[in-house]
Order: C-alpha cells, then sequence, then structure tokens
C-alpha cells in the first residue's frame, strides 16, 4: 500500500486523521519543547553572575516600559566585527537571570551587553535627558522625565517574589529588604548602611548617586543603575580558566 | 457530496483535462485530484534529509547529559577564534614588534607609530568619541583631547595609566581627587565666590563680567578675589593658578574651560564643584589596544615627549599659547598625524583650540 497514493483512506477515516494529526503535532513538540527542559545543560557554569538587585531590577522595568529593547538589543554574537566593537560575547549565563530577556532584535541604537561601566553616570544623565547634546547624529527619544519621576520602589518586594516563582534565587531575606537595599543603593554614599546589600548581593554592587541628586530616587538613578550593571558581573580574567567552549575540551 | 460517491471506486477521468477526479461533486462541479508537482515534494524530502544529516554533523539538541556535538566540531567560538587570528596573523609583523617595544621606541620608528595611530584611531572611534567627540573635540565635561592641555598629564606614561585606571573611576589605582563645592558646603559666601570668580577670569584674560563691581581693574593682584584664592584655591590650582596635574587641577590661567567660560558657569563651577568621571579601561580593552590609544592621543595632543615635567618646570617660563596659536598647532598636529578618513575635517579649526 503506497501511502502517497492512499491518503485517501486517511482523509475518509476521520478517527485514524485525528491520531494522525496528534502523532505529527506530538513529535513536533517534542523536538521543540524537550530542549526547553534541558536548558541548563547549555548555560556555561560561570563565576560572578548575581541576581539584579532592588533598584537595578526597578532599572530593569523602566527599560522594558520605556521600550528600549525595540532600538537596543543585548547580545554580543561570537563574531569578529562585534567582538571588537562591544568586547566579549554574551554567554547564556549572563542573561540567565532576565525575565523576560532583553537580547532584542533589532539595533537601531547600539548593543547594550556590555554598557556597564563603559561610560560615566553623567554622561548617562546628559544621553538621556537630550541624546543630540553627546551623539549629535543620534535619533534616540529624549528621557529627561525620568529624572523627575520618583521611582516606584513599594513593590519591589512583590517583585523579587514574582521573580524568584520563575527561578531566579532570590532569598526570602532579600525579598523583605527589597525597598531598604534599593534606598540605600542609591543613596548609601558614606556606606554606612551598606553592609546588609553587600552580604545579600556581593562587593560587586555599585552603592552610588546615580543621577546627581542624592536627595531623590529618581527612575533615572533605577536606569542608571541597570545599565551600569550590564555585562559587568563575568570577569573575563577569571573567566579565562574556565572552558566556555565544552568542545575543546574533549578534543 | 452526493451519497453515492462514498462507495464509488471506479476511477473517473474528467474529459477536458484527462485527469482523474476525487469523485466529489458540487451542483455539476467535480473536483481534479492533480497529484502534487513533483518538483516540489522531491524538494521537501531533500530538505527532511538534510535536516536529518544537520541534525548529526552540527551541534543540535540538548539532551541528558548536555547538547548534541555533532560530528563536525564546529562551533562558533571556534569560527570566532579562527576569524580573529586572520586579523593578528596580518597584524603578526607589528605586533611582534608593538608588544614588545617601549613608547619611546614606537614614537621613534615609523612603521610601529603608524601602526599604533591607525589601531588607536579605530579604538578611539568606538569606545572614546561617545564622550570626547569623534575628532576629540571634548564637549562640556569632557576634554579635548586635541590640545595640548592635559589635566592629568600628557606624557605617554602618563596618558596610558589615565586610559588603564580612568578618573573617579572606582578603580583603586585611578586618578582621584576632589574639589570641594564651596557654595554648597557654605565653605564661601556667594559674594566671596563672586569675586574669586572675577578673578580666576581676570586670570585667563577673559573680560570679567557678571558683578560688575571689579570691572576694569587692570591690576589683578589689587582683585578682591585673590586673598581668597589664595585662601583656599591655590592649594590645588597653584598660586599662580596655573593648576597642578596631581591633582588634576586645570590651568586657570588659559582660555580652555571644560564646564563653560563666562561667569554664571565658572560661579556654578565653584559653587557645586566638578568631579568628571572616566571608566578605568583596563577590564575592556586588551593591553595591546589601550597601547595604541595611548600613542594615538598622545599625537593628538600635541605630543608631550620631553621627561614629566615637574610642578616647578610647569610654573617656569612654559609660554601658554594663544588660542589662535594653539588651534594653528593642533589643526598642524591633526593633519600630520591622522589618516584621511578620520572626521576632523569638519571640525572647524576654531573649535579645536578651545574647549567650551
Amino acid at each position: 500500500m503506497n501511502p502517497l497514493k492512499n491518503h485517501a483512506f486517511l482523509e475518509k477515516h476521520s478517527l485514524v486523521l485525528l491520531i494522525a494529526i496528534v502523532v505529527t503535532v506530538l513529535i513536533g513538540g517534542i523536538i521543540e519543547i524537550i530542549p526547553l527542559f534541558r536548558q541548563e545543560t547549555v548555560i556555561e557554569k560561570v563565576e560572578g553572575v548575581r541576581p539584579y538587585t532592588p533598584l537595578e531590577l526597578a532599572g530593569y522595568n523602566i527599560y522594558i516600559r520605556e521600550g528600549c529593547y525595540n532600538c537596543h538589543s543585548q547580545q554580543i554574537r561570537p563574531l569578529r566585527d562585534e567582538v571588537a566593537r562591544y568586547g566579549h560575547y554574551s554567554l547564556a549565563a549572563e542573561s540567565m537571570y532576565d525575565h523576560p530577556f532583553q537580547w532584542g532584535s533589532k539595533r537601531t541604537g547600539p548593543d547594550l551587553a556590555r554598557v556597564g561601566a563603559k561610560y560615566s553616570d553623567e554622561w548617562h544623565v546628559a544621553h538621556l535627558v537630550n541624546p543630540r547634546s553627546v551623539v549629535p547624529g543620534s535619533i534616540m527619544p529624549t528621557y529627561g522625565f525620568l529624572l523627575k519621576n520618583s521611582a516606584k520602589l513599594y513593590d519591589l518586594e512583590d517583585h523579587l517574589k514574582a521573580q524568584k516563582t520563575l527561578g531566579v534565587p532570590y532569598s526570602d531575606e532579600m525579598a523583605v529588604w527589597a525597598v531598604k537595599d534599593a534606598k540605600v543603593q542609591a543613596t548609601d554614599l558614606d556606606r554606612i548602611d551598606s553592609d546588609g546589600i553587600i552580604s545579600r548581593y556581593g562587593e560587586n554592587v555599585n552603592i552610588r548617586d546615580f543621577d546627581g541628586n542624592p536627595k531623590f530616587i529618581s527612575e533615572m538613578d533605577a536606569l542608571i543603575a541597570y545599565l551600569q550593571v550590564l555585562g559587568t558581573m563575568v570577569d573575563f580574567e577569571v573567566t579565562k580558566g574556565i572552558n566556555l567552549d565544552q568542545e575543546e575540551s574533549e578534543e | 457530496m452526493s451519497e453515492n460517491n462514498e462507495h464509488n471506486t471506479e476511477k473517473e477521468i474528467d474529459k477536458l483535462t484527462g485527469v482523474e477526479t476525487t469523485g466529489h461533486e458540487w451542483d455539476g462541479l467535480k473536483e481534479l485530484n492533480n497529484p502534487l508537482p513533483r518538483w516540489w515534494l522531491w524538494v521537501f524530502y531533500a530538505c527532511c534529509l538534510w535536516a536529518f544529516g544537520y541534525f548529526i554533523v552540527y551541534p543540535a539538541w540538548p539532551v541528558i547529559g548536555g547538547a548534541t556535538k555533532g560530528t563536525s566540531g564546529y562551533t562558533q567560538y571556534k569560527e570566532l577564534r579562527a576569524s580573529q587570528d586572520e586579523i593578528i596573523k596580518l597584524q603578526r609583523e607589528y605586533l611582534d614588534r608593538f608588544e614588545k617595544a617601549s613608547f619611546e621606541e614606537i614614537l621613534q620608528d615609523p612603521a610601529l607609530y603608524a601602526f599604533a595611530n591607525a589601531g588607536g584611531a579605530s579604538a578611539f572611534k568606538d569606545n572614546c568619541a561617545t564622550c570626547h567627540g569623534t575628532g576629540a573635540q571634548g564637549g562640556l565635561g569632557y576634554p579635548n583631547l586635541n590640545d595640548d592641555d592635559w589635566l592629568w598629564g600628557g606624557h605617554v606614561d602618563e596618558i596610558y595609566t589615565t586610559i588603564l585606571h580612568g578618573i573617579r573611576s572606582g578603580d583603586i589605582d585611578g586618578h582621584v581627587s576632589q574639589m570641594p563645592a564651596f557654595g554648597k558646603e557654605k565653605i564661601l559666601t556667594s559674594h566671596e565666590i563672586n569675586e574669586v570668580v572675577d578673578y580666576v577670569l581676570a586670570l585667563s584674560g577673559n573680560d570679567h563680567k557678571g558683578s560688575n563691581d571689579h570691572k576694569g581693574s587692570d591690576d589683578i593682584s589689587m582683585m578682591p578675589g585673590q586673598k581668597t584664592f589664595k585662601q583656599n584655591c591655590a592649594s590645588c590650582h597653584g598660586a599662580d593658578g596655573k593648576g597642578d596635574k596631581q591633582f588634576g587641577a586645570p590651568n586657570l590661567t588659559d582660555a580652555i574651560w571644560l564646564y563653560g567660560g563666562d561667569h554664571h558657569d565658572v560661579y556654578k563651577t565653584v559653587y557645586n564643584a566638578r568631579s568628571g568621571v572616566m571608566p578605568a579601561w583596563k577590564t575592556r580593552l586588551d593591553d595591546n589596544t589601550i597601547r595604541q590609544l595611548t600613542v594615538y592621543l598622545h599625537e593628538l595632543g600635541g605630543g608631550q615627549v620631553d621627561e614629566i615635567e615637574t610642578d616647578h618646570a610647569m610654573e617656569g617660563d612654559v609660554a601658554i599659547p594663544s588660542v589662535e596659536e594653539a588651534a594653528e598647532m593642533v589643526a598642524e598636529t591633526v593633519i600630520d598625524a591622522v589618516e584621511p578618513q578620520t572626521v576632523e575635517e569638519d571640525i572647524p579649526v576654531e573649535e579645536i583650540g578651545d574647549e567650551q
């Protein structure tokens, strides 16, 4: 029986057709869905990647709200030109705590995966208030209002808990201290109250006033705190010893 | 569909086209049973086959112990390394010598010098131009790198240190200094600040606009701001106001103003203080690139080749060039040093010599 000639049989027996459809969809489903359950096997084991601090998470939420991902990617591909321009190619581990990830798909502006610590806070403020003031040919919209808007901090505990349900390793302690940690990160310039946030998130936390106004925690503070940590968590000097390219080691 | 079609097993051939029908009929219209075009079907089968082959040859699917590796051993990382090696191979002729050469040797050797300048120019555009401008002309708060006025020193070694560790960057070896906010911290009254601003503007030869009390005073030493300057500013900016590179304290006697040079701007500077930040680049760029940048910037900035000048030498008879002279020097340097494709041509010469 030639299946090419006898499709009429399938078409005329609804139950058989139903079973054939289910089998076909299952095959496609297995191929596409099973890998998602094995994702952790393809995330490199690197040191240093931590969940965002509450203030950074607030900035991340602003980044999404303002649609920054529409014009900026956060993924440096392993291509010579990109690595030369933006730095080390992005690792899966570096965005494993982003829910949703901000890889983006379009670069109207430059890639931001390693923008952290590349420019000063003053530059970011000047650039967000009026991009043309520092990059004459820029077509980026202005975001001066971020300076005036107070950063939404009161619900950060819930944000941390929500991220936790998605697999980000926030502890209960981190959630309880979320609001306080956010305030400390933007205002504790003399590092009097910083022990807590450092014990929870490690040494690699930028504790400073980001927007030039230490008395007010604006959305600008939150967004710049987020931008300044992008791509800075993995120390590639240390990572050199780790074989990112698992295949190499087997050869 | 007519009822008897279900049981109609005989093939019915359409008379007009000679193609068999499906036996379905709608109000006398019958459906032809054309097979899929053969070419389409074979392309489809070929694609299925190709997919299986790809699955075997290339890394494909995460399984229990990690992703399948594929038989070819291909990874994008290997491809990247191969393409990077291509470039390194091309540069090898220079790189070998460049890595070993001191800055002095690079400055002496025309081939290495050109190599460093070319690499520096392209690294500059990717990394530095965002703040310092595509032509290194600077901007409000970001120093012009074309002039020979250096906040933290213009000798190659000093430039190298500055790029490596940054300024107020948080790097442990970075340059750090902090001007007091004389107004905000209530060290000086606004009247005293106005006086000292007039004095500073007079030092630089600017008209002292603003508070007009002292306008027209020819003798700077008679100005009331001088005493305040000596007590509060001279420890960093020098008694003569010529600055001190050890603290990154700018020379106040030239016409170069990082944050604006009219009375209002200088008042704001004294009132709030300034503390520009430059990131440390040692974690971001490799040493060769930083050295190339150093040579490039050294050339742009008029190229101090002497031994590092001491404070005393600085305070001596170093002639401060006028704006026109500086612009001329810079213009010459730029023309000599920079390849034609860089952007200097669209910056008017007058702007190069004069920072905001």
